[in-house]
């Protein structure tokens, strides 16, 4: 593991900014995107997460990390929550939340689990469940800044109708030249679906991954079992440990 | 106060005074680290102990198991905002692997296998603060957890307990590790919610 190449030691603290929702886009049954208008916004990189608080009118406040789902766009930003039933912020945050309404912020935050535009080594993204998000804000900037690094994105979900940002990712693996995407069905797989559902598993990061001689880049987003299976996986290939990055999601309700 | 958001009044499952503010309590055990996890046969496992003046001191897993052990239950809060109670380990005590070591370094260095780092203050790894922990609930210590051995420090931010330690480089600089690098706190206390740079 090397040192992460970007901080903000030197700079000045992070600050809470007023963010007001702009616009709500329902992703999946239990998954949606907001985006958040935040004066003040410093901008980030693909990869990085904001902490969203909530303050009640008696002053009791809760406070939870969601990754950013887009890259850089001035003082807006991304967020896709996936609903937790027993959360404290998420369903406040996909039903309650109305345009217009406050709460605060506060980030960038992480400067290791991040890609940077002007890379150009190819890149394995796997993505588990909701951890596609940190992974599709880097599809994302790599398109807009006319990065022709080879990505490819493995993107295990339940169903499909569980896939986030299902219409996107088609429209961008037949667009942006030099991504694929491929995906792991762990319940139910599409009509017409070749094989059984399955959790990811080696032949799934061997066939549709890069070969560990291209030294790729691999970020691994999605719960704690997922992060394990494949980051050990990629080592077992012979990815050198220090090319694989990892964000494993704990419960963030 | 922050800005109120109209609607929210949030659960409140947990509340009292051994939560540090902004934490909320997990009865799981998540996992949060950077990269694959290490597997560190114990048969080559080491600990080594170096001050400033380049001396080293050294145990092998025999050597650091026949140490006189110690079982503590603490608390444990991680930044991404979750706290468990009453986690019980087993292990020796900084206070024991620092017995003998003549060192003038303020600040001390957790590195790990896989090449994780982390700071802090040479004082709060003493005074019964601070272990090297090897069972976690009567269990050996699972990897993704920081088996084969973890370092312990829960008076401050998770983070700090670096896993699969391999040691600890005493400096009388204050070397930022890994996350402190990236924008973490230097040191980290949750009861002052020191979460990132300038916190």
């Amino acid at each position: 593991m090397a040192a992460p190449t970007t901080g903000r030691r030197a700079g000045t603290p992070l600050m809470w900014r007023v963010a007001r929702l702009v616009e709500r886009r329902v992703e999946t049954p239990t998954a949606q995107t907001l985006i958040l208008a935040v004066p003040g916004w410093p901008g980030h990189l693909p990869g990085q997460h904001v902490d969203v608080r909530l303050t009640a009118a008696d002053g009791y406040q809760a406070a939870r990390s969601y990754s950013l789902a887009g890259p850089a766009d001035g003082e807006r930003i991304a967020l896709t929550v996936q609903r937790v039933p027993d959360g404290e912020v998420s369903p406040y945050l996909t039903d309650a939340y109305a345009p217009g309404d406050p709460v605060e912020v506060r980030g960038p935050v992480g400067g290791w689990f991040v890609w940077r535009p002007e890379e150009t080594a190819p890149v394995l993204l796997v993505a588990g469940g909701s951890g596609v998000v940190p992974l599709m804000a880097m599809v994302r900037a790599r398109r807009a800044a006319g990065n022709r690094a080879p990505f490819r994105l493995i993107y295990s979900a339940r169903t499909p109708q569980d896939v986030i940002y299902a219409d996107e990712l088609r429209t961008r693996a037949r667009d942006d030249f030099g991504l694929d995407v491929t995906y792991v069905y762990t319940r139910q797989a599409p009509e017409g679906w070749r094989g059984e559902p399955h959790r990811i598993g080696v032949a799934d990061v061997n066939s549709h991954g890069w070969p560990p001689d291209l030294e790729p880049l691999c970020y691994v987003c999605g719960p704690t079992g997922f992060v394990e299976t494949v980051a050990d996986v990629l080592v077992g290939l012979g990815h050198q440990t220090r090319r694989v990055r990892t964000e494993r999601f704990g419960p963030t309700g | 106060m922050g800005i109120v958001s109209p609607g929210f009044s949030g659960r409140r499952r947990t509340t009292g005074p051994d939560l540090p503010p902004g934490q909320y309590l997990t009865e799981d055990f998540p996992v949060l680290s950077a990269g694959p996890t290490p597997r560190v046969p114990l048969d080559t496992w080491q600990f080594v102990i170096s001050t400033e003046t380049g001396a080293e001191f050294r145990w092998s897993w025999d050597e650091l198991m026949a140490l006189p052990q110690e079982t503590p239950t603490v608390d444990i809060h991680c930044v991404t905002r979750w706290s468990k109670f009453g986690t019980s380990w087993q292990g020796v005590s900084l206070d024991t692997l620092l017995d003998g070591v003549d060192t003038a370094a303020d600040y001390a260095q957790a590195h790990s296998y896989g090449g994780y780092t982390t700071n802090l203050p040479l004082d709060d790894l003493r005074d019964g603060r601070a272990w090297v922990v090897h069972s976690y609930d009567g269990e050996p210590l699972p990897a993704e957890h920081g088996g084969p051995a973890r370092l312990l420090v829960p008076h401050l931010y998770f983070w700090k307990s670096a896993k699969w330690v391999r040691g600890v480089r005493l400096t009388v600089e204050d070397e930022p590790g890994f996350w402190e690098t990236a924008g973490y706190h230097d040191y980290g206390d949750p009861w002052r919610e020191q979460r990132y740079q300038g916190d």
